[in-house]
């Protein structure tokens, strides 16, 4: 996702993760790649861990799986190849090869998926030094395609029909494991009454 | 195990659930040895907190025995330990600053929405208290989860009973905090509106940190008697002008700090009080201000006000002229616990505090639902309720 509409929404001081202006970046994206639409989820978050240690987690795609809630696992192929297989509802799984289209050490990754992909998608997610003794501000940037038909219904689910309440909860637990090494959780099923 | 389960409004019981068990490596399983009934729990009781769901253990002041322990916890077998009602990961940005219940990790990614929704930000998880700050299983159980175990337990040394250390979980730290957001300097006056649990152990506290004199505005006879036994001169708002015996009392000036340790039950529970969080957006005057009113109108120029009294949507016709005018400061928020439990602890193995005087009521865990109940209905007589697990098996 090295779309210039994206590079120029960056550079404004008006974050991408306004839902203004990801309105405008997703029609702009969409545009330029002939997608009929784009979603584009955007957000931002502070991880009190240095910037190398967040881009090195981060670059192992491997580790996605940890934390995103539906990635059942990501395989690396080549250094720029990684196979995605997401849990979808109703025991079905959606496939994609994702390719890495940029990569600058410690500040920036971003992929989007190749021909042929389920559900054809893009990302990109920024790694910034948050102010002295904070750590580092994460930004991660997500457009997708929105589907018609079963596999439409079946990807947004996927994106639990509100995919910006998604992409927060997946960086909200790469925060738990990163800063505290597990991920919080009070589903302890066991603990409910029975009957 | 046995546990004190939500079904509703007025509606808690007795039930038996599956034991829990470790989930995550930090985790630690205790066996209660004493719990107690909080004030914030009515607010569960009278169904004014959201996100409840049918069969949530209740709890949030308990300690005990550790059980069980995951490969991270630090705790032993066999100790004996007071748990925050706070819990609090000890890694985030805030709990770096100490700010514990302003810990960003230990509410689950999946409940932290509400939160944000209603106050802008997640809110941080408690135990026992509703699904927008975690969904944790309380303590009024024969066994509770505790996740990170390393950070927020602390162990008691022999020779204390539990009583004597029970309310470090919660209500000891709120009134130590209250008073200590109050900034107190040699002279001054502190008044504390509220003689619950929290507002007499913010009458003590502010009488330990320094205070020269502690006014305390309640009407119920019975706390009132225990407000003055800790020291306080006291106002009965039955009887006297709260702001007019204030002035009085502190030669036509006010009182330097103000405590509102009542928060949105002033005037009782009511429909009124309901925090809806979803509807918090569009809905003005969820909470009654009273006593928030009162005391930003007493409080003299330049003076510090604290809230610990437990504000949960929005308010309005707040004397902001005064707040502005006079140069109030103000100080809230919810208790970063563990920062005061080795002090804390420390002070009551000296002597210095004693909070058992405020034990009013103990019972048998069977009976939790009519300690719910008798709060309720007797905020005079019944000061505070204890429950002990281990008392209907001594009695079987
Ligand atoms: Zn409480
Ligand atoms: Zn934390």
């Amino acid at each position: 996702m090295s779309d210039e509409s994206i590079a120029r929404a960056l550079q404004s001081d008006a974050p991408l993760t306004a839902a203004v202006r990801q309105r405008d970046v997703a029609n702009a994206v969409a545009e330029e790649r002939g997608w009929h639409e784009a979603a584009l989820v955007g957000r931002t978050i502070t991880i009190n861990r240095p910037r190398a240690e967040l881009y090195a987690f981060w670059r192992d795609f491997r580790n996605l799986a940890l934390f995103m809630e539906n990635v059942e696992r990501v395989t690396p192929g080549d250094d720029r190849r990684s196979h995605w297989v997401v849990r979808a509802p109703a025991g079905r799984t959606v496939e994609w090869d994702s390719i890495l289209t940029e990569e600058v050490e410690n500040e920036l990754l971003a992929w989007e998926s190749a021909e042929g992909a389920d559900i054809k998608n893009a990302g990109r997610i920024e790694f910034r030094d948050a102010p002295p003794g904070r750590g580092t501000q994460i930004t991660a940037t997500i457009v997708y395609e929105p589907l018609g038909g079963d596999l439409g219904k079946l990807v947004a689910k996927l994106f639990q029909k509100e995919p910006k309440i998604q992409a927060r909860r997946e960086l909200r637990r790469f925060k738990q494991l990163i800063e505290t090494g597990e991920i919080s959780t009070a589903k302890t099923s066991d603990a409910a009454p029975q009957g | 195990m046995r546990a004190l389960t939500w079904h509703g409004k007025h509606d808690v019981r007795m039930e038996t659930v599956p034991d829990p068990k470790i989930v995550n490596p930090r985790d630690a399983i205790i066996k209660i040895t004493s719990t107690a009934i909080c004030g914030s729990d009515l607010h569960l009781y009278d169904s004014m907190i959201p996100s409840m769901e049918k069969g949530d253990i209740l709890g949030h002041e308990f300690m005990g025995e550790v059980v069980e322990t995951g490969p991270g916890s630090t705790l032993r077998k066999g100790q004996r330990v007071v748990v925050p009602f706070v819990i609090a990961c000890g890694q985030c940005f805030h709990c770096s600053k100490q700010q514990f219940s302003g810990c960003e990790n230990s509410n689950p990614a999946e409940t932290q929405d509400l939160g944000e929704i209603a106050y802008g930000t997640a809110m941080t998880g408690l135990f026992g208290y509703s699904h927008m700050t975690g969904g944790y299983a309380g303590g009024q159980a024969e066994y509770v989860r505790v996740p990170y175990s390393d950070v927020g337990p602390i162990v008691i040394p022999d020779g204390l009973d539990d009583e004597q250390v029970l309310f470090l979980s919660d209500i000891l730290p709120t009134g130590w905090m209250a008073a200590e957001n109050c900034q107190i300097e040699p002279g001054d006056t502190v008044a504390v509106w509220g003689c619950g649990p929290v507002g007499l152990f913010s009458i003590q506290s502010a009488l330990i940190q320094g205070a020269h004199k502690v006014i305390a505005i309640d009407h119920h006879p019975r706390r009132l008697e225990l407000a003055k036994s800790l020291g306080a001169q006291v106002i009965n708002y039955h009887d006297v002008k709260v702001r007019e015996a204030l002035m009085a009392m502190t030669g036509g000036i006010g009182p330097d700090a103000c405590i509102d340790a009542v928060g949105m039950e002033s005037h009782g529970f009511s429909i009124d009080n309901v925090v809806d969080a979803v509807k918090v957006a569009t809905r003005l005057g969820t909470d009654r201000a009273h006593v928030l009113r009162e005391v930003l109108m007493a409080c003299r120029t330049g003076g510090r006000v604290s809230i610990p009294g437990v504000y949960g949507g929005v308010g309005d016709k707040i004397p902001i002229g005064a707040l502005m005018e006079k140069g109030l400061q103000i100080r809230t928020g919810q208790t970063h616990v563990h920062k005061y439990l080795r002090p804390l602890l420390d002070l009551i193995g000296e002597g210095v505090i004693d909070t058992t005087f405020l034990i009013s009521h103990r019972l048998p865990l069977e009976r939790a639902p009519d300690g719910y109940k008798m709060f309720k209905e007797d905020q005079n007589t019944v000061t505070k309720v204890v429950l002990k697990p281990d008392w209907e098996k001594e009695a079987a």
